[in-house]
C-alpha cells in the first residue's frame, strides 16, 4: 500500500505548477510585446520543469506503474489537486499579473519551507525550484507595481483583477487533513505560517503600486480536493486531447 | 543596369570594400538602394519568425506529453527572439521597431507565405520543424557570412539556435513513423501538405525574381533561390526515405548526370496567390499580430509611464 | 508614449572573458532592460552578468575618422612581438 498521503500532497504541488504554466503558455506568441512574450515563456517553462519533477516523484510513490504524462494527461477534473486561483483564466495583462503575484508570492515562501522538508526527495525540488520561483516572484512583483502606477488605465484595470482574484486566495493558507499530516511528519509546510509573510509583502507591494488591498471576506475553495471551476474541464479537454483521442500512442 | 554604369566613386569604393569581404557597419557610407533592400529583405524575415510563431504555437496546449511541450514552447519562444535580433538589425539601419511592425500590421510587409497554411494535426509540428525550418537553415547559413554586420551577428545567433529546432521536427516524426498506423498515416499526410510550400520557401525561380541579381553582387545573398532549393531537396529526400515516407511528387527522381535530384514543377500560382493574401490562413495570422498588439498598446504605455514618474521622482 | 528606448546589452560569459556585446532590446527601465536581457539573451547559459546602456548613450567614433584613429597603428610594427628576431637557441621568450 503506497503512502496515499504523501501521494495527493505531491500532486497538489504538480498540479498547481502544470495547471498554471498550461495558462501562462496560451500567451506564448500573443504577449504585449517580444521581451515580454519572452520572459513569461521563461516562467511557463520554469513552471512546466518544477510540475515534471513533482509529478515523477508522486508516480514514484504512487508506484503503480504511473509516470508524469500519465497523470498530466489520464486524469480527469476530479482527481486533480491544484488551487482554483491557478486555473482562472488569463483575462488581460493585469489579470494575469494579479493571478501570477498572488501565486508566485505564496510559491515562494511555500518553497522556502519545503527546502526543509525531511523528505529528501521534496526538500531538492523545492531547493532548485525556489531560485527561479525568485526571480518569478521580483517579476511579477515588479509589474504589479508597473501596471498599477503607470497610467489611468493601467492602474484601474490592475485594481479590478486584484480585486477579482482575491476570492481565491484563502484556500492558499487553510490545511485539510492532509497538509496537517504532511506537516506533523515534517514533509510539508505549515499552511497558516504562510499567510502572514505572503499578506505583508502583497500588502507592501500593492501599496508601492498605489492599489488598494482587498479586504478579508468569503473566499472561495474546493480544488484541493478536486472540486474546481468551471475552468479546468476545458484545460484539460485541450491539454489531453492527443492522448486520449490515441489511447496508448507514444509520442 | 549594366555593371558599373553610373557608379558614383563612393558606390565603386563601396563595392569594392564588399568584394574584398570587408563588413559594412550601420555608421558606414551605403547607397539608398543597399539600405533599403536591406531594410526590406530582414524586416521580411523578422516578421516571418513572429508571425512564424503562430502556427506551432497553436499546439503548445495540445502537445501530447509534457517533454514535447516544454520543447514547443522553448521552440516558439526562440521564434520571439530571433524576430527581436532582427528587429533589432532593422533599427540599425535608422527604421524603429515600431515602424517596422505598423508596416506588417498595415498589411504593407511581407512575411514567409509558408506561415500561411494551417497546422492541422500534432504531426505538423514535426513537418514544420523537419521542412520549414531545415528550408530556413539552409537560406540561413549563408547569410552569416553576408556583407552587412549587424544582419550577419544575429544571423549567426540564429543558426546556432535553429539547429535544434529541426532535430526536434525530425525526432518528432521519427517518433511517428514508428507509432501507430494512424500516426505514421498522420505524419504522411503533414509531409503531403507542407512538401510543396517548403519548396516555395526559397522564393521564385532565378528567372523570375527581381532582386536577385544586384543583392548577390552586394553579398546580401550568397546563393541563388534554386540552388538553395535544390540543396534542400537533396537533403531531404534520403532523410524522408529514412522515415519511410513517400515525397508528394511523382517526378522526383535522382539523376546521376547533374549528380542532384530532378524534381516536379512548382505550381506558382499557388504561391503569389498565397503572397497576395489569398492562403488558407493569412487574415487570421494578420489578425492575431494586430490583436496582440492592439491589446498589449496599454501595456506597453503603462511601463513607459511608469518609468518616467520613476525617474521624476529620482531626479526630484 | 509607447515606445520603449533601446538598450545596448553586454554579457560576460562563464569564462572570464571581458563584457561582449551581444544585442539590443526595449525596456521602459533600466531594471527591466536587465531582466528582459536575462529572458532574451542568457537561454542557454550564456552568462554571468549582464550590463545595459542605453542606446543614445553610447558615443562612439565615426567612420570617416577611420584613417586618421586607426592607421597611425598600422605603421608601428615594432609594438608587435613578430616584429623581433629571437635565435634558435634562445627558447621560449
Amino acid at each position: 500500500m503506497h503512502d496515499q498521503a504523501r501521494f495527493e500532497y505531491l500532486l497538489r504541488l504538480g498540479d498547481n505548477c502544470l495547471i498554471l504554466s498550461q495558462r501562462l503558455s496560451e500567451w506564448c506568441g500573443h504577449g504585449p510585446v517580444l521581451e515580454e512574450d519572452i520572459a513569461l515563456t521563461n516562467v511557463a517553462l520554469d513552471l512546466l520543469g518544477h510540475a515534471r519533477f513533482w509529478l515523477t516523484c508522486a508516480a514514484e510513490v504512487e508506484n503503480a506503474g504511473r509516470d508524469e504524462d500519465q497523470l498530466a494527461y489520464l486524469r480527469d477534473a476530479g482527481e486533480f489537486r491544484n488551487v482554483l486561483l491557478v486555473e482562472q483564466p488569463n483575462g488581460d495583462y493585469a489579470q494575469t499579473t494579479a493571478r501570477q503575484f498572488y501565486f508566485d508570492t505564496w510559491h515562494y515562501f511555500l518553497l522556502r519551507e519545503l527546502k526543509n522538508s525531511s523528505d529528501s526527495r521534496v526538500a531538492e525540488i523545492a531547493e532548485k525550484a525556489v531560485k527561479e520561483v525568485t526571480y518569478h516572484l521580483e517579476r511579477s512583483s515588479a509589474w504589479v507595481i508597473r501596471l498599477g502606477d503607470g497610467t489611468e488605465e493601467s492602474h484601474g484595470r490592475m485594481q479590478r483583477s486584484i480585486d477579482d482574484l482575491w476570492v481565491y486566495t484563502g484556500e492558499l493558507f487553510e490545511p485539510d487533513a492532509i497538509d496537517v499530516e504532511m506537516r506533523e511528519r515534517d514533509i510539508g509546510a505549515d499552511l497558516e505560517s504562510l499567510r502572514a509573510p505572503w499578506l505583508e509583502h502583497v500588502q507592501k507591494t500593492l501599496s508601492e503600486a498605489t492599489l488598494d488591498a482587498p479586504s478579508a471576506g468569503w473566499m472561495q475553495r474546493g480544488g484541493k480536493r478536486g472540486v474546481h471551476t468551471e475552468n479546468l474541464g476545458y484545460i484539460l479537454a485541450e491539454m489531453q486531447f492527443l492522448q486520449r483521442a490515441y489511447p496508448g500512442a507514444q509520442w | 543596369m549594366v555593371e558599373g554604369a553610373q557608379l558614383s566613386p563612393e558606390e565603386i569604393q563601396f563595392q569594392e570594400r564588399i568584394d574584398a569581404g570587408i563588413k559594412i557597419e550601420p555608421k558606414d557610407y551605403m547607397p539608398e538602394g543597399y539600405r533599403k533592400t536591406l531594410i526590406r529583405q530582414i524586416s521580411q524575415h523578422a516578421h516571418s519568425e513572429i508571425v512564424g510563431q503562430l502556427p506551432e504555437g497553436n499546439w503548445i496546449t495540445r502537445a501530447p506529453t509534457l517533454k514535447r511541450k516544454a520543447i514547443a514552447l522553448a521552440k516558439v519562444q526562440d521564434e520571439a527572439g530571433h524576430g527581436l535580433y532582427l528587429y533589432s538589425a532593422v533599427e540599425t539601419l535608422g527604421v524603429t521597431r515600431e515602424q517596422t511592425i505598423e508596416d506588417l500590421l498595415a498589411g504593407k510587409a511581407k512575411y514567409s507565405s509558408i506561415f500561411n497554411y494551417p497546422t492541422l494535426t500534432w504531426a505538423d509540428m514535426g513537418a514544420i520543424g523537419w521542412l520549414v525550418d531545415g528550408s530556413a537553415i539552409i537560406n540561413q547559413i549563408p547569410i552569416c557570412r553576408c556583407s552587412y554586420g549587424p544582419y550577419a551577428r544575429a544571423m549567426v545567433r540564429i543558426c546556432k539556435e535553429e539547429t535544434f529546432h529541426m532535430r526536434q521536427g525530425f525526432e518528432i516524426m521519427m517518433t511517428l513513423c514508428r507509432g501507430t498506423p494512424a500516426q505514421k498515416a498522420m505524419a504522411q499526410d503533414a509531409l503531403n501538405r507542407w512538401w510543396w510550400p517548403s519548396l516555395m520557401m526559397h522564393g521564385p525561380s532565378d528567372a523570375e525574381s527581381t532582386h536577385s541579381a544586384q543583392s548577390i553582387r552586394w553579398k546580401i545573398k550568397l546563393f541563388s533561390n534554386d540552388e538553395l532549393r535544390q540543396k534542400f531537396v537533396d537533403q531531404t529526400v534520403p532523410q524522408a526515405e529514412y522515415l519511410g515516407l513517400k515525397i508528394p511528387d511523382p517526378d522526383l527522381k535522382w539523376n546521376a548526370e547533374r549528380g542532384h535530384y530532378d524534381f516536379g514543377k512548382i505550381d506558382w500560382d499557388e504561391f503569389y496567390n498565397v503572397i497576395k493574401g489569398n492562403g488558407p490562413c493569412n487574415r487570421e495570422r494578420l489578425r492575431a499580430r494586430i490583436a496582440a498588439h492592439e491589446e498589449g498598446s496599454w501595456v506597453r504605455s503603462a511601463a513607459a509611464a511608469h518609468a518616467e514618474k520613476r525617474a521624476k521622482r529620482k531626479a526630484a | 508614449m509607447n515606445d520603449w528606448p533601446l538598450w545596448e546589452i553586454f554579457i560576460r560569459s562563464q569564462h572570464g572573458l571581458a563584457h561582449k556585446h551581444v544585442g539590443s532590446l526595449h525596456a521602459p527601465d533600466a531594471e527591466m532592460a536587465v531582466k528582459n536581457a536575462r529572458d532574451v539573451y542568457t537561454r542557454r547559459n550564456e552568462g554571468v552578468s549582464i550590463w545595459v546602456v542605453k542606446s543614445c548613450d553610447i558615443a562612439a567614433s565615426s567612420p570617416g575618422e577611420k584613417e586618421p584613429l586607426f592607421e597611425p597603428a598600422n605603421s608601428k610594427v615594432y609594438r608587435h612581438p613578430g616584429f623581433y628576431e629571437v635565435p634558435e637557441e634562445v627558447k621560449n621568450m
